[in-house]
């Protein structure tokens, strides 16, 4: 078996322990969670073993390099750090209702893959790549952003905690953010189904096919559609939100556990983010490129989520902000680290490339 | 009117607000591609705001220096701002932290062992010094090298550890300014800019990146070679080489191999792998290894039109043609795909006693095309001075300062997140013919471990 299999074992696995996390919050049922706990670790056991391997495979094929350096590779990673972390959580703090938040985190990030095409190929580095800083950037960047994704999970479930009114505007807020989330993903996915799967389109799908499926379509009518649609799913989030809080409610899960666990998980990241991803980052491109800093879109954006939670610990440590302010903050934050490691690359390059045309 | 300005600036308000800006800022810098032809970015305006306002929005983003963002005078006074802000933030707060940290550690009155939440009672039997013997050891386990003060009702013993990780705000945003000032230094007194050097020759200036003007070196680079390597039959490139030498004063005191990631440094100049390319119309020479079938490897440098022998063959081979990049297509045809040096093969006529024999390509990375009919091999080793290697040349005095920005800061947020300022107490009483022990603890972070470890040596002492 090669490391592809036990990766889509990975796959299947996460999948099923997420169905399992959400009927373990809806049912209560301990032998629920405890299968979905099983689930999950048989899961990441198989992903360590698909990333050893292709370890392996990558010096059988003579090439012989950390399985870091792609986008591929990267979003794999990210999600054995985000299945680690959490697994250490639900140890640490025997609670599991974490759970069907992060899993689905993770089944994005495995279907973000198969949607935008990703090449999985073990492919040789590039010369600037040839660097021993590769591994302590690659690996120290992604688990910074893991506990980044960590802490958002919290800080949302913590605005959905505590919030109740519609017109209160942290309500607002955690219901837009999550309804824009559920409609970039519905979008992305009905690209897939008409540009992959029906008329099999061998162009890299961002690139040439975001959103033309519906909210940038060709036809009038169906972009009007999808506007109308959007704006409803985000009303509907709006108007039964209530109905996620009192899910979230019925855990154990009390807002207290949840803002430390958004301080310590941003506490946790932000010192590693900052060595690894920045200064590592750094003394890198002063080897390969001869400038430590040269606000290229992805350092500057990198610059930017270290701002922003520089301020998220600003906020609480100085001026005592607890609760909903800095929960929102964290929730930011995120969203920068997103856009940082995939919409650098996905759209700012692209709406260069459009500019060129 | 000093005073107003001093708050103004420890505000938390206006770090905020000067935070905001740069975000901003530092966004639309990353959507308008920096330091580009001005054409490129006029239709990425005309895409945002349409035919008709993307000139004006141009003009005014450009005479506002947007296109060059990161270098105009009110990025560069926000950064600067912001720094203030820093430092008199930091300055406006240290007494109080000063105060905190160097205070020594003081016994509490045994009423207000109930003050701080991690507190603990135990009371145990046995002998009053070897009670003590063992919380003092306690206490050295976890850390602590405590003070004793004996009194009527027994003793009390308190110590404090890593006050100074108080510091590690400080430190952190100490670094941040030591980070900046270094980045200054490599603006004013450093030099950026490039050189390309085609193979054979030498160079004692580079040029400016900003105007391409001359910058005397000091010294002579030259490039003695350069090579691409690939990854097996792809155009994958894997390695760009190339080699060095450092002259002075007419004498070679430094020769390197460069490539991407381990570039030559010399007198405060680094040179980096940066590009390459075809040097246009010229000649070069071509480094060819004959081996006859039955003889011993000959090396010979050639050009385009001269001629060879292969020894005692009876073969004259006369090369004709030259071609940097040789593919053939799926019929079996030649053709050039690129005009980098990629594939360079040459045309070789072979001809026995003047008649013409046979001819074909001989390619540099394709060996079947290297073996003639009579098992004799003709290798196209490599293609010497049509190449040119582009070197970034770069002197950043300033850079030494950064990274010991960058280790500071890294000790500064290690101190502030994963250190903290612990205070401990123990009181020991003799009431009864039993003694109690009364332990409380203080901390300014991470207080859910410290209470652990705390409890966890408290319950090993009871077992004794």
């Amino acid at each position: 078996m090669g490391n592809s299999d036990f990766f889509g074992l990975a796959t299947i696995g996460y999948i099923i322990a997420m169905m399992a996390y959400i009927a373990y919050l809806i049912f209560r049922n301990n032998s629920i969670g405890v299968a979905a706990t099983v689930i999950t670790t048989a899961g990441f056991i198989s992903q360590t073993i698909a990333f050893i391997l292709r370890w392996v495979e990558s010096y059988e094929m003579g090439i012989g390099r950390a399985p870091l350096t792609n986008l591929y590779e990267s979003l794999v990673f990210f999600v054995w750090c985000l299945i680690l972390g959490y697994l250490i959580i639900e140890f640490k703090y025997k609670n599991r209702s974490f759970g069907a938040f992060i899993t689905p985190i993770a089944g994005v990030a495995l279907g973000f893959i198969d949607l935008t095409g990703l090449s999985k190929e073990i492919e040789p580095l590039v010369p600037a790549l040839q660097s021993n800083w590769l591994l302590a950037h690659v690996t120290m960047s992604f688990i910074a952003y893991s506990a980044f994704g960590l802490s958002f999970a919290s800080a949302m479930m913590y605005l959905v905690l505590k919030t109740d009114k519609r017109n209160e505007s942290a309500y607002i807020f955690w219901t837009i953010a999550g309804g824009v989330f559920a409609i970039i993903l519905i979008a992305m996915g009905l690209d897939f189904i008409k540009f992959k799967i029906l008329a099999h389109s061998t162009e890299e799908l961002i690139r040439n096919h975001l959103f033309k499926a519906t909210l940038r379509s060709s036809s009038g009518a169906v972009t009007a559609v999808s506007w109308i649609a959007s704006l409803f799913l985000i009303f509907v989030t709006w108007r039964y939100g209530h109905v996620l809080k009192k899910i979230i409610e019925s855990f154990d899960l009390t807002t207290d556990l949840l803002d430390e666990l958004t301080y310590k998980t941003i506490a946790m990241g932000f010192p590693i983010f900052t060595l690894g991803g920045l200064i590592f980052g750094a003394i890198w491109a002063d080897q390969a490129w001869g400038v430590y800093w040269s606000w290229d879109p992805k350092e500057t954006w990198s610059l930017i989520t270290w701002f922003f939670y520089a301020f998220y610990l600003h906020a609480r440590l100085m001026r005592g902000w607890k609760g909903i302010k800095v929960a929102i903050v964290a929730v930011i934050g995120f969203i920068a680290v997103i856009f940082t490691y995939l919409g650098v690359n996905l759209f700012l390059s692209g709406l260069h490339s459009y500019g060129s045309l | 009117m000093l005073d107003k300005i001093w708050k103004i600036f420890s505000s938390v308000k206006t770090a905020v607000i000067l935070f905001s800006f740069i975000a901003l800022s530092s966004i639309i810098g990353t959507v308008i591609e920096q330091n580009l032809d001005p054409e490129k970015n006029i239709v990425l305006f005309k895409k945002i705001f349409g035919e008709e306002l993307a000139p004006q929005v141009f003009k005014i983003s450009y005479s506002l220096g947007f296109m060059d963002m990161y270098h105009s005078w009110w990025f560069l006074t926000l950064l600067f701002l912001f720094c203030s802000n820093l430092v008199i933030c930091s300055i406006d707060r240290l007494p109080g932290i000063y105060r905190i940290a160097s205070e020594p550690v003081k016994p509490l009155d045994p009423d207000s062992f109930g003050k701080f939440s991690i507190r603990k009672e135990i009371k145990l039997k046995g002998d009053y010094d070897n009670i003590k013997y063992s919380v003092i050891s306690l206490m050295k386990k976890l850390g602590f090298r405590p003070e004793t003060l004996d009194a009527a009702y027994g003793c009390q013993l308190f110590a404090q550890k890593q006050a100074y990780s108080r510091y590690g705000v400080y430190m952190t945003h100490l670094s941040v300014i030591i980070i900046l000032v270094g980045a200054v230094i490599g603006i004013l007194f450093g030099f950026d800019g490039y050189l390309s050097l085609p193979e054979g020759t030498e160079s004692n200036v580079a040029y400016a990146r900003k105007d391409s003007s001359g910058h005397p070196l000091g010294f002579t680079v030259r490039c003695d070679d350069f090579s691409i390597q690939f990854y097996g039959t792809s155009d994958k490139p894997s390695e760009y080489m190339s080699w060095l030498t450092v002259l002075k004063d007419g004498k070679e005191v430094l020769k390197k191999a460069i490539e991407v990631n381990d570039p030559l440094r010399y007198e405060g100049y680094t040179f980096y792998q940066s590009s390459y390319g075809p040097v246009p119309d010229s000649e070069g020479i071509l480094i060819f290894r004959v081996k006859p079938k039955d003889g011993a490897v000959d090396d010979v440098g050639l050009r385009v039109g001269d001629a060879f022998e292969i020894e005692g063959a009876g073969l004259k081979g006369h090369i004709t043609d030259f071609s940097p990049a040789l593919a053939f297509d799926k019929d079996g045809q030649p053709y050039t795909y690129t005009e980098m040096m990629n594939n360079p093969a040459v045309y070789i006529e072979f001809t026995e006693d003047g008649q013409e024999k046979y001819s074909g390509w001989v390619a540099k990375r394709y060996p079947q095309t290297w073996l003639l009919p009579e098992g004799h091999i003709v290798e196209l080793v490599d293609n010497w001075g049509k190449q040119y290697t582009g070197l970034q040349v770069r002197k950043d005095p300033g850079v030494w300062v950064v990274y010991f920005g960058c280790f500071m800061i890294t000790v500064g947020l290690y101190a502030t997140f994963f250190m903290s300022h612990k205070k401990i107490w123990a009181l020991i009483r003799m009431e009864k013919g039993q003694i109690t022990v009364n332990f409380t603890a203080n901390t300014n972070k991470n207080k859910v471990a410290f209470e652990r470890n705390i409890y966890k040596a408290i319950e090993s002492l009871e077992k004794i």
